[in-house]
């Protein structure tokens, strides 16, 4: 089996089991085991949602340590456009990109050149193409690997044209060996990185054997050490700060900056992964064949929204706003040399160096045969499940909980809800799982009203072991009891109790003896030494509903009665 | 073939509801990836499946949608309680269409519904009775596509 590298890790000292994560990811990546998360690494597209959601901060970003630099002879700053949004207006990239050199980088590239070629190379491509449309946008390594992932049939239409910070990487490297008469591996060149999985792109490309980037130091890592070295500007040299912003690349860092350097084009954008899958449903519907190029991002906003930013999302966004704004207001229109461009694209300068391949899920079986087998013990499976995606058997849904156990992944005994003794067999075919920690275990009684749970313990067992006062009925206590429910809404009691069942309760209307009927329930338990209403006695006494009065209140009941069911009593 | 190795889903959908309308094109593509189906097969069934569903939430009360997948093909049938279609030959030719103006604003009634469902299945065949309904049955070989398409 193909191994995935992923920029994601899940720190197992620090993980308590919250779960969180497994409800979040939206590729159903993730699996509590042993009450610990653990990635699935075929499904894991690196989004990095489970980072921003774990409580614990569990959940690690696999970014370069800021020292690394140092390995190389020469090194490299390319810090993605998102960096200036950091700023905005009050620092430009040329004092960033400074404060980078003084931090220890021999050299600071202005990305958003890059992307302002790119621009213009993905319009000269569109003008040609006459393929399936819509073309995708591959800036985003998340976008790419989903497709791969979920969307094989459209991985013809990922824009075959480098993202820039691939293309500005060579570029560099082959320029400063030049000059430096350096080897090219002497060199490196590091991305400064709004999301961790850019180095999932630099350690695994999705289309060729070695990025020619050598790492990726996170945004949020040099935010503080470039803030300090960066030093106050002039007032003269602002005008010639802001001319040399690229205007057409600047816009890189937020979602709809393709878009809006490809005017002429119908283009549209999308940013946030839940978004992004509707258009993707769209587009494999055979919609959207109107639209030539479409730029999506998994983080909301696009690369501002990475989760290794320092500032709030939508302020940086509307920093890099107002910069274009400020450009546009001062007719600055600095930009590549377009003929220089279509020079470049007439050579392929700004091609994919490699094909992306599809890599799709594993099918349930290898032989379809017994692929449809399994599919149908799945829908077997999964009707006899809750259906309320608790999460607790460590599966995000009982619909991949059905899957999983179908793989042989896990087993059904896992679900809390399930009658144990049904399932023991399938349990004890699980070695490398540990049984259910001893702490989570009493939950399994109090959730458990299930009909199918039927304990050989009677009422009348109950009543001796708890000490209960009978009011009504004392002819019917043989009846075994499948479990109890504590409520004091009748329509709840109706919506969730089970025939069986022992009902404790502090009513003590007539209604009751009509819902404990109804419901076919073993008897009724009246809490705190509360007296019934005579219709009640006279009610339970003609419908054969036995009625018991405890002395303690529902609480303490409910769990000495829980204790006995469990056997622990 | 026993009918073991059959595997089949019925799905509702409610004319009209534009809200959901969709889901059981997701849901059976879903399934197929799960079942190891090549991607250019799912592709093709995805398409066709979608256009079905659309034609009965624009145009029916209410139908049924039946997926039949065995280890050679891919059969959908289709039933709704619908307006029936008066004449099929010209309803087939791409960019007929009796949508209204306002299925047409919402992107939809291109006229391509039909046309495509048969450019996208190996075998195409459609029965209808106006004032009472559709039937169609869709075929998608899995060993590849047949000459006739």
């Amino acid at each position: 089996m193909n191994h995935y590298f992923h920029s994601i890790r899940v720190d197992p000292a620090k993980c308590a089991g919250h779960m969180k994560c497994l409800r979040i990811c939206p590729t159903q990546a993730i699996r509590i085991r042993n009450r610990k998360a653990t990635i699935l690494e075929e499904k894991c597209i690196d989004c990095g949602e489970c980072i921003n959601v774990c409580p614990k901060g569990a959940i690690l970003p696999m970014t370069n340590p800021f020292g690394e630099l140092t390995k190389f002879r020469h090194s490299i700053a390319i810090p993605s456009p998102a960096l200036y949004a950091q700023f905005g207006r009050e620092i430009l990239p040329d004092r960033i990109l400074n404060g980078l050199k003084k931090l220890g980088f021999d050299d600071a590239h202005d990305l958003a050149l890059t992307c302002g070629e790119v621009s213009f190379a993905i319009q000269e491509f569109l003008r040609e193409y006459d393929g399936p449309k819509p073309l995708i946008s591959n800036t985003c390594p998340v976008i790419v690997r989903l497709i791969q992932v979920r969307y094989p049939n459209l991985i013809g239409q990922i824009m075959p044209i480098d993202a820039p910070r691939e293309l500005a990487a060579r570029e560099i490297k082959r320029q400063a060996s030049k000059r430096y008469d350096l080897l090219e591996k002497e060199i490196g060149a590091f991305y400064l990185t709004p999301c961790p999985v850019k180095m999932v792109s630099i350690m695994q490309p999705a289309e060729k054997g070695q990025s020619h980037l050598d790492g990726a130091i996170a945004i949020s890592d040099i935010y503080g050490p470039l803030l300090a070295a960066m030093e106050p500007l002039a007032k003269d040299t602002y005008r010639r700060s802001l001319e040399s912003i690229c205007i057409l690349g600047i816009g890189w860092a937020m979602v709809g900056g393709i878009c809006r350097t490809l005017r002429l084009r119908n283009s549209l954008s999308v940013s946030g992964l839940t978004e992004v899958l509707k258009v993707f449903d769209d587009i494999e519907r055979g919609k959207l064949g109107n639209i030539d190029f479409i730029e999506a991002y998994s983080c909301l906003q696009g690369c501002v929204g990475g989760s290794l930013n320092v500032e709030n999302i939508y302020s940086s966004h509307n920093k890099i706003l107002k910069l274009i704004e400020t450009l546009e207001f001062e007719k600055i229109k600095a930009c590549p040399d377009i003929r220089e461009v279509r020079k470049k694209f007439a050579e392929k300068y700004f091609f994919l160096e490699g094909k992306i391949e599809a890599r799709p899920l594993k099918p349930l079986d290898p032989d379809l045969v017994q692929a449809i087998k399994k599919r149908k013990e799945k829908e077997e499976i999964f009707k006899l499940l809750p259906k309320i995606d608790c999460g607790a058997c460590g599966s995000p849904s009982c619909l991949t909980f059905a899957e999983d156990v179908v793989r042989g992944e896990a087993a059904l005994s896992d679900c809390l809800f399930k009658y144990p003794e049904k399932t023991q067999s399938e349990g004890s075919k699980r070695s490398e799982e540990p049984p259910v920690p001893a702490e989570v275990a009493p939950f399994r009684p109090l959730l458990n009203n299930n009909k199918e749970t039927r304990t050989t313990m009677t009422l009348e067992e109950i009543v001796q072991k708890v000490g209960l006062k009978i009011l009504a009925v004392p002819e019917a206590l043989g009846r075994p009891v499948s479990g109890g429910y504590a409520s004091d809404l009748l329509s709840d009691v109706m919506a969730n109790s089970r025939a069986g069942n022992v009902w404790m309760t502090l009513q003590t209307h007539q209604n009751i003896i009509a819902v404990a009927k109804l419901k076919d329930l073993a008897g009724i338990i009246l809490v705190n030494s509360r007296e019934p209403e005579p219709e009640t006695l006279h009610k339970a006494a003609e419908e054969k509903v036995p009625l018991l009065q405890a002395a303690d209140p529902a609480f303490i009941i409910s769990g000495k009665i829980y204790a006995l069911l469990s056997g622990k009593g | 073939m026993g009918s073991d190795d059959v595997f089949t889903q019925t799905f509702e959908v409610a004319g009209g509801d534009f809200h959901k309308a969709g889901r059981v094109s997701i849901e059976i593509k879903e399934t197929l990836q799960e079942l190891g189906i090549s991607p250019a097969v799912i592709r093709r069934t995805a398409i066709a499946t979608y256009e079905a569903e659309m034609n009965i939430v624009m145009y029916a009360a209410q139908g049924t949608l039946h997926l039949a997948l065995s280890p050679e093909a891919i059969v959908i049938e289709v039933f709704d309680r619908g307006p029936g279609i008066p004449d099929i030959d010209m309803a087939m030719r791409e960019g007929y269409s009796t949508a209204t103006r306002e299925m047409q604003e919402m992107g939809f009634g291109a006229g391509m519904g039909l046309p495509n469902m048969k450019k996208n299945s190996d075998v195409f065949e459609i029965i209808s009775a106006v004032g009472q309904g559709t039937r169609l049955r869709m075929v998608f070989h899995l060993g590849g596509r047949t000459a006739e398409a």
